[in-house]
């Protein structure tokens, strides 16, 4: 055992020692979280503005019924969403029924299908020319439609419904989780004090599961708040339809801008209700070993409805509009629509692509510098930044026109000063613009996500790389990126599949006549032409499957007893 | 001077101070080793060291470069340390070559192999090079990020607790090994640890590091053990007996003759701290400062017992003393036993408030 110190001084290379540009994560952080906050700044700045008075009469005329209508579509969205997820929840993790074991993964299977698709689907069969009425009609002789009453699907009602049977999975993810982690003991302890199951599950399994449940809804009212295909193809005057319509119709940006602000107050409630959830969520975990949950076997009568009961709601939100638009797709199929749809799903997934890459790589810059680097301004960056995920993306799409319009007038203007060029609108209305609107819209998702997986890389790790002489970025590219690869990929593909399904920012960003997967489904479904559309839907649907693959697969993994 | 040089380090976590004023020094080829209680920032100075912790107050330099005061840091990757972590903190999804030749990036690639192969060598894993860390064992990983930490030949090497995580059998034999490899490259070495036997072990020189953040004293191990500074340095390397009482005519009065002092004026209380190996036990015939004593049990410990004794006669009458024999002890066929103080293993310190 002899150690040679023989060569001339340390074997590693004396580097350059300071760097003033070290701080380019820094740097990085503030620029990628400037950018993706620049939208909402001006949307609020815009709100403010005196324009035109259209303040005034928008709140005499459209803005209470929008208020009403909003608050309505929340309030059943909400309700819906926990009534379903909670019980799915708590029939899968607690109770043992046949089917059990699909259902546990089944049951997110209505997350692929855009609520949009299925409210197109749903209209195409339930409308009083569609095959149920049709076959009402049949069958009890009615002649027309003051012969018996109908629920109207294009309706509130109808709006909730849809939006429930594809959003509730958020609430059951989360409840899911919630249950999977309490400790059996205390769910045991309320039973040898004389509880029943039901009362135990209401005064006790709830309770401690409360936070993770109001996360979930805080999601699927995010998306309710967010969602235009569905309010839309309604008629149903929420805020979201409302800023479209100020827009396109009256072509009124400030108007807009003013009722986007508006439905910035509505997130700010949501996203505050979610962030109190979160810190509450972290008091519930009352610790003590986890132990495989017990199992209550159902019998009979009961075993029958719960099997029922999942597989109704995975059929209504996933399986039958699935058939349907299968059907559509076979009987209309056309090989010159085909190829025009193959082109257009090119242009979702460069798109996507392009936006999950940038979101992937702003992520990383953001969640490691503040490893990193941490103090309260970069902090406060990566929250702001991932602030968009939570706000619809029609108001996101307003304030990024606005900006771009006023980089491509700044840019023109300079131009045409210095070199006597008019560059015109660089930047609006470009393939730019969209991804730029994506970025902004899922930085939020890829971030949290990101940081999760940098969460579980222990700081040791780091220390040990920087002290062997590697830089940070060195120790980013060596160390970090191959340890939570998973968490990027999934990161990447959460963006991806999240951009093929968005609809509302890519109507208004994108470029003239440009249309992707999600906008051609939009513009025919609309016109009645389900037929047409149908094979696009379902391109949207099969990717969306994607993510609830992956989901399914954590959930298989994760041994009895673990949260995954 | 070749080595570390740390001067005046001040270092809080808001308003709790961890570390009050610190300085000291590493000469090239000595282990110097930071001892003190969980908690009281001996892991945050060597992070400091290292870089990983942000300097707040002080200057540190090594090899008479200065790499941190306030205003102007050195990166962590920029100084030339290695640094051991408590958990190792080998990296997972590399194998153990891999792992030993990261800190090998400016040499060539057939350069670096060659070198990790060697210091695998010398901790005896090359056959285990192309295996993963998870696959090692708990001693096997501690060599591995031995071996990675001085890989690179650094001009200092930092080591947090290193044994803490080796269960006590393998942990003797790991200490050894390691002390004789570092004692080979001739790298100024700081270790931070709680345990006194290790801290003893190890180093050339120890530096007690108090709850307060402050050094209270810094000798090599042998002068540490028996001149301790304080009360509280004597208490942190094993249990002690105690005597205590007010002084006359400079000295204190007990059983086993009279302690005397030249800086404890009279009438002050005064503590005489004894080891327990500083209480001797004999059978044969009485001396000078000996004193009778009654044994209530032994407890054998292997190389050593463990003896509860009760004083008979003198001042202390009554009171009960443990002492540590050689071997084993039998109080049945001990016959009248004699008790006396070794007068290296007692400490004297007068009687501050607080003190029990």
């Amino acid at each position: 055992m002899t150690v040679q110190r023989t060569m001339a001084g340390p074997i590693r290379g004396r580097r350059s020692p300071w760097r003033p540009w070290r701080d380019g994560w820094t740097v990085g952080t503030l620029l990628v979280g400037g950018l993706a906050v620049s939208p909402i700044l001006a949307v609020t700045y815009l709100a403010f503005t005196p324009g035109d008075d259209i303040w005034r009469h928008l709140a005499a005329t459209v803005l209470p019924g929008y208020i009403a209508t909003t608050l309505q579509l929340m309030a059943g969205v909400g309700a819906g969403t926990l009534l379903i997820g909670v019980a799915a929840a708590w029939l899968v993790t607690m109770c043992r029924f046949p089917g059990r074991r699909i259902f546990e993964w089944g049951m997110l299977l209505p997350m692929a299908m855009p609520a949009y698709v299925i409210a197109y689907v749903y209209t195409d069969i339930l409308e009083y020319a569609g095959p149920v009425q049709g076959l009402l009609r049949d069958l009890f002789g009615w002649s027309g439609r003051r012969d018996y009453w109908f629920p109207e699907i294009r309706s509130v009602g109808g709006a909730t419904a849809m939006l429930t049977l594809v959003l509730y999975p958020y609430v059951y993810l989360l409840a899911r989780a919630a249950f999977l982690a309490q400790s059996v003991g205390v769910l045991e302890a309320s039973r040898s004090l004389g509880r029943g199951p039901w009362r135990s599950f209401f005064t006790v399994a709830l309770p401690l599961a409360r936070p993770g449940i109001v996360i979930g809804i805080s999601f699927a009212l995010m998306e309710t708040l967010n969602d235009f295909g569905t309010v839309d193809f309604f008629a149903v005057n929420t805020f979201t339809q409302g800023i479209f319509d100020v827009w396109m119709n009256m072509n009124n940006i400030a108007g807009a801008a003013q009722l986007a602000s508006i439905l910035l107050l509505f997130v700010a409630v949501v996203v505050l209700s979610e962030r109190y959830a979160r810190r509450k969520q972290r008091f519930h975990h009352t610790g003590g070993k986890i132990q495989p949950l017990p199992a209550y076997p159902l019998h009979s009568g009961r075993a029958v409805l719960a099997t029922a009961f999942c597989a109704a709601t995975v059929l209504l939100g996933f399986g039958l509009p699935t058939l349907v638009l299968l059907a559509y797709a076979w009987r209309y199929f056309d090989p010159a629509l085909a190829m025009e749809i193959l082109g257009y799903a090119g242009n979702s997934v460069q798109l996507s692509a392009l936006a999950g890459v940038l979101a992937v790589l702003a992520a990383i810059v953001i969640a490691y510098s503040v490893r990193i680097k941490g103090g309260l301004l970069l902090k406060a960056v990566g929250r702001l930044a991932a602030f968009g995920y939570a706000v619809p993306g029609a108001v996101l799409a307003v304030g990024v026109l606005y900006c771009l319009g006023q980089l491509d007038n700044g840019l023109d203007g300079v131009m045409r000063d210095r070199f006597g060029v008019s560059t015109g609108l660089l930047f609006s209305g470009t393939i730019a613009a969209v991804s730029f609107g994506y970025l902004v819209r899922f930085l939020g998702l890829s971030l949290g996500t990101v940081e999760a997986g940098l969460g579980k890389i222990t700081l040791g790790m780091d220390g040990a790389s920087r002290s062997l002489g590697r830089g940070a970025a060195a120790t980013m590219r060596l160390v970090h990126l191959p340890l939570m690869r998973g968490s990027v990929l999934t990161a990447g593909l959460l963006v991806f599949v999240d951009c093929m399904k968005e609809l509302p920012m890519t109507i208004i960003l994108r470029p003239f006549n440009f249309q992707t997967l999600a906008t051609f489904v939009h513009q025919y479904a609309s016109d009645e032409q389900l037929g047409e559309a149908a094979l696009a839907a379902l391109s949207i649907v099969a990717v969306g499957i994607l993510p609830v693959v992956l989901l399914s697969l954590v959930i298989a993994k994760s041994r009895p007893g673990e949260v995954p | 001077m070749q080595g570390l040089h740390i001067h005046g380090i001040h270092h809080a976590y808001g308003e709790n101070a961890v570390l009050d004023n610190v300085s000291l020094t590493v000469p090239a080829g000595e282990l110097v080793c930071l001892l003190g209680p969980s908690g009281c920032g001996k892991t945050t100075l060597l992070r400091i060291a290292a870089g990983l912790e942000k300097l707040q107050a002080g200057r540190i330099a090594i090899d008479e470069t200065v790499v941190a005061e306030p205003g102007s840091e050195l990166p962590p990757e920029a100084r030339q340390i290695g640094f051991m972590f408590q958990d190792y903190a080998l990296f997972p999804h590399l194998t153990i070559c891999e792992n030993v030749s990261f800190g090998l990036f400016c040499l060539s690639k057939r350069a670096a192999y060659d070198r990790a192969m060697e210091m695998l060598s010398q901790v005896r894993l090359t056959r285990q090079a192309d295996d993963f860390p998870h696959t090692l064992s708990g001693g096997q990983q501690q060599r591995v990020a031995l071996a990675r930490a001085l890989a690179p030949a650094p001009r200092l090497l930092l080591l947090d607790e290193p044994f803490s995580g080796l269960d006590s059998g393998m942990r003797a034999r790991i200490r050894e090994e390691t002390l004789t490899m570092l004692k080979q490259t001739n790298v100024a070495t700081l270790m931070v640890t709680h345990d006194p036997r290790e801290a003893m072990y190890m180093s050339d020189r120890i530096k007690v590091l108090g709850a307060n953040g402050q050094i209270l004293q810094s000798a090599r191990p042998v002068d540490i053990y028996y001149k301790p500074v304080d009360e509280y340095v004597a208490r942190l390397f094993g249990p002690v007996n105690l005597i205590r009482g007010p002084v006359h005519h400079g000295g204190l009065e007990s059983s086993f003759g009279v302690f005397k002092t030249d800086d404890i004026s009279d009438g002050v209380n005064m503590r005489v701290l004894i080891r327990l190996e500083g209480v001797v036990l004999h059978n044969g015939n009485a001396h000078q400062g000996d004193t009778p004593v009654d044994v209530l049990s032994a407890h054998l410990l292997g190389d050593s017992s463990i003896v509860h004794i009760r004083v008979r006669e003198g001042p202390n009458r009554g009171a009960e003393f443990r002492a540590r024999v050689p071997g084993s002890f039998d109080p049945a066929e001990s016959g009248q036993v004699w008790a006396r103080v070794d007068r290296r293993c007692a400490f004297q310190y007068y009687e501050k408030a607080g003190d029990r």
